[in-house]
C-alpha cells in the first residue's frame, strides 16, 4: 500500500502560487470537466425546470394523450397526457436530492465508523464483521427489501439507500485511516497525550477526506440509479409523482405505442451516471496520487 | 489446504450471523404492526391477532429470534398468507428461471469479454482498445433495467426479431427457451462483461510485459500459442476471481431484470411481494440470495487458492 502524504498542522496553508497550479490540473482534467458540466447543466435544468416548462408535472390532458415529441411537448407527453419533459426535469430533482442526501448521509456515517474501527481494535473486529454481513447483501435486494419493511415513500428510499452504502464508505475511510494512523506524526500526538477524540477529528480526519470524496461521487452515481431501479420496481418514488424510475416503469407498458417514454427519462439517467463516474474518476486522478500517471 | 478451507468456513460464520440478524429485522423495522401491515388497511382485528400469534410476534424480541433462526436452520422459512404455499415451496417453483438467466448472463458475459479483453490488450492504445474501453464504460454506467427496455426497443419492438417478454422453460425445447432468455441475458451479463473485459485486458498487459513472454517471443514460438497458451494461462486467475464474484450479483441482477421480460422467476415473485407486503416471502427471498451470494465468494476463494498456493498464505 502507499501512503497518502500527511499534511502537518505545523506547515502553514497552501500560497496562492499553489492554488492556481492546482485550478489548472483541475481545467486540465477532462473527465472532471466534461462530467462536471454536463452534471451542472443537469442541476441548472431541474433548478430552472419549472420556467422551461409551460405546464406542471401533473397536470393532465386526455386531449393529448401519447404525443410523440413536438415543438409543443419537446418530449411528447404520457398516457394521461402530461408533458413527459415537466416529467423528466421533475424526475431530476428527485434523482438529485436523492442522490445528495445519500452521499452527504452515508459519508457522515462512513467517516465516523471508518475512523473509530481505524483506531480502536476492539471496535475493529465487531464493527468490520457487521459490515461484512451488510455487504453481503447485493445492494439492490437489500434496498428492496428495506421499502417493502418502511413502506414505498421517498423519504424511506434515502434511507434504505445510506443503510445499503455506509458499508462502502465506512471501508474507503477505514482503510485510509489505517495507513495514516502508522505516520510519525500520529505517534508523536500520542505521545504527547492528545485525546483520541483530538486525533481523530483534528489530525487524522482531513488526511482521508481525498478517498472520501471519491467514494461519495460514486455512492452519488450509484444512488442515482439504484433509485431510479426501486421506482421501476414499484419500491421508491411512488406514483404520481415523477421520477426517472417510474417514467420509465409506465413506459414500459406502451412501449409499442410511445417510444419517447422510455427513451428521454432512459437517456437522461445514463448521461447522469456517466457524468457523475467521470467526475468520480476525474477525481481520483487528481487526488490520489497512486492512480495519477498509471492508467494503462 | 485443509487449514485455508477450514479458516475460510470460520470466518463465513460472523458474516451468515450478521446476515441472518438483518433479515430478522426486516420484520420489525416496519412502522407500526408488521402483520397488520401486512394484511392491509382492511383486515379484521381477529385477522392481524391471528397472524400475530402465527408469526409469534407477541414473543419476546430474543424468543423469536432463535425460534425463526431455528425454522431456517430446518429449512422453514414460514409460509405466505397470500400464496397458500410455504415460501421455501415458492421460492424453490420460482428459482429455475432465475438460474438459468444468470447462467445464459454470465455465458454471454465470459464469452464476449474475455476475447475483447485479450485483443484489447494485444493491440494496446489502438482504435479497437479504444472501442472496447469506451464500451465497457458504457456498460458498467447503463443500469441493467435501462439496458433491458432499450434492447426491448430495438430487436422487439423495432426489428421485431425477438419476443418483447415472457419465458419458455427449457422444456419447451432449446430454441425457444434461448428466444425468451437472449435479451434478458444480454441485458443483464452487459454490466460482467464490461467489468471482465476490463479485468483481462489489464491482468494480460502485466503478464505481456514480463520476461517469460519476451524469451517466448525471441524461441520464436507463435503469436497464438504465445496469448494463449502462455499468456492468458497465467492473467486467468484474476479474471477467474471477477467472474465468480459478479455472478453473486448477477442472481441479484436477475431479479430487476426478470421484472422487465416478465420472466417469472424469484426476481418478480419478491417485487409481487413488496406490492402486498408479504414479508415472510421477502425475507426468504432476500436470505437465499444473500446466502448463495456469500457462498459462490466461499467457493471462488477456495478455487483461487486451489490454483495458486500463494493465496493460502496470505
Amino acid at each position: 500500500m502507499t501512503t497518502f502524504t500527511p499534511r502537518s498542522p505545523l506547515i502553514p496553508s497552501i500560497t496562492a502560487e499553489q492554488r492556481s497550479l492546482r485550478f489548472k490540473r483541475v481545467r486540465d482534467n477532462s473527465q472532471v470537466m466534461t462530467g462536471g458540466i454536463i452534471l451542472l447543466v443537469l442541476i441548472v435544468v431541474a433548478l430552472l425546470g419549472p420556467l422551461l416548462s409551460p405546464v406542471g408535472p401533473y397536470a393532465t390532458d386526455t386531449a393529448n394523450r401519447l404525443l410523440p415529441p413536438s415543438a409543443a411537448h419537446w418530449f411528447g407527453t404520457d398516457n394521461f397526457g402530461r408533458d413527459l419533459f415537466a416529467r423528466v426535469v421533475s424526475g431530476s430533482q428527485v434523482s438529485l436530492v436523492v442522490g445528495f442526501s445519500v452521499a452527504v448521509i452515508t459519508s457522515v456515517l462512513g467517516l465516523a465508523i471508518g475512523l473509530i474501527a481505524a483506531y480502536s481494535r476492539a471496535a475493529d473486529r465487531i464493527l468490520m464483521r457487521i459490515l461484512d454481513g451488510f455487504m453481503a447483501f447485493p445492494a439492490i435486494l437489500l434496498a428492496i427489501a428495506i421499502m417493502a419493511a418502511l413502506g414505498v415513500r421517498t423519504e424511506n428510499v434515502i434511507i434504505a439507500l445510506s443503510i445499503v452504502f455506509t458499508p462502502y464508505v465506512a471501508r474507503v475511510v477505514r482503510s485510509s485511516a489505517l495507513v495514516v494512523k502508522e505516520q510519525t506524526y500520529i505517534e508523536s500526538l500520542r505521545a504527547q497525550g492528545a485525546s483520541a477524540l483530538r486525533i481523530l477529528w483534528i489530525n487524522m480526519t482531513p488526511n482521508v477526506l481525498s478517498p472520501l470524496l471519491i467514494q461519495a461521487t460514486f455512492i452519488f452515481a450509484d444512488s442515482i440509479i439504484t433509485e431510479a431501479a426501486l421506482s421501476f420496481l414499484g419500491a421508491g418514488v411512488p406514483p404520481p409523482d415523477p421520477s426517472w424510475g417510474n417514467i420509465l416503469f409506465d413506459g414500459k407498458t406502451l412501449i409499442f405505442s410511445a417510444w419517447w417514454m422510455t427513451v428521454f427519462p432512459g437517456v437522461t439517467i445514463m448521461l447522469a451516471v456517466l457524468a457523475i463516474n467521470f467526475l468520480g474518476d476525474g477525481l481520483r486522478d487528481l487526488l490520489d496520487p497512486r492512480h495519477r500517471g498509471t492508467r494503462k | 489446504m485443509l487449514k485455508f478451507i477450514l479458516k475460510r468456513l470460520v470466518s463465513l460464520v460472523p458474516v451468515l450471523a450478521v446476515v441472518a440478524v438483518v433479515v430478522f429485522l426486516l420484520m420489525h423495522i416496519t412502522p407500526g404492526d408488521a402483520a397488520a401491515v401486512m394484511l392491509g388497511p382492511e383486515a379484521t382485528p381477529q385477522d392481524v391477532d391471528a397472524l400475530r400469534e402465527q408469526l409469534g410476534l407477541n414473543d419476546p424480541l430474543y424468543v423469536q429470534f432463535f425460534s425463526w433462526l431455528g425454522g431456517i436452520l430446518t429449512g422453514d422459512l414460514g409460509s405466505s398468507p397470500f400464496l397458500g404455499e410455504s415460501v421455501a415451496e415458492a421460492l424453490w417453483s420460482h428459482l429455475g428461471p432465475t438460474l438459468s438467466l444468470a447462467i445464459l448472463a454470465q455465458a454471454f458475459a465470459i464469452l464476449v469479454a474475455i476475447p475483447a479483453g485479450i485483443i484489447a490488450a494485444k493491440r494496446r492504445g489502438s482504435l479497437l482498445d479504444q472501442g472496447f474501453m469506451g464500451l465497457t464504460i458504457l456498460g458498467v454506467s447503463v443500469p441493467s433495467f435501462l439496458l433491458g427496455l432499450f434492447l426491448i426497443l430495438a430487436f422487439s419492438v423495432g426489428l421485431r426479431w425477438l419476443p418483447v417478454a415472457g419465458y419458455q422453460p427449457l422444456s419447451a425445447g432449446l430454441g425457444e427457451h434461448l428466444r425468451y432468455l437472449i435479451l434478458p441475458a444480454i441485458a443483464l451479463g452487459s454490466m460482467q462483461a464490461a467489468l471482465i473485459a476490463r479485468m483481462t485486458r489489464s491482468s494480460m498487459l502485466d503478464v505481456l510485459s514480463t520476461n517469460y513472454l519476451k524469451t517466448g517471443k525471441a524461441k520464436g514460438l507463435g503469436s497464438f500459442s504465445l496469448t494463449f497458451k502462455h499468456a492468458f494461462k497465467n492473467a486467468a486467475l484474476p479474471v477467474l476471481t471477477v467472474v465468480g464474484q459478479t455472478f453473486g450479483s448477477l442472481v441479484a441482477g436477475a431479479a430487476v431484470v426478470e421484472t422487465v421480460f416478465n420472466i417469472p422467476g424469484i426476481g418478480q415473485l419478491i417485487i409481487n411481494s413488496v406490492d402486498r407486503r408479504d414479508l415472510l416471502v421477502i425475507q426468504g427471498a432476500v436470505l437465499l440470495i444473500a446466502v448463495s451470494y456469500v457462498l459462490i465468494n466461499l467457493v471462488v476463494d477456495i478455487l483461487y487458492g486451489l490454483l495458486d498456493p500463494r493465496v493460502q498464505v496470505r
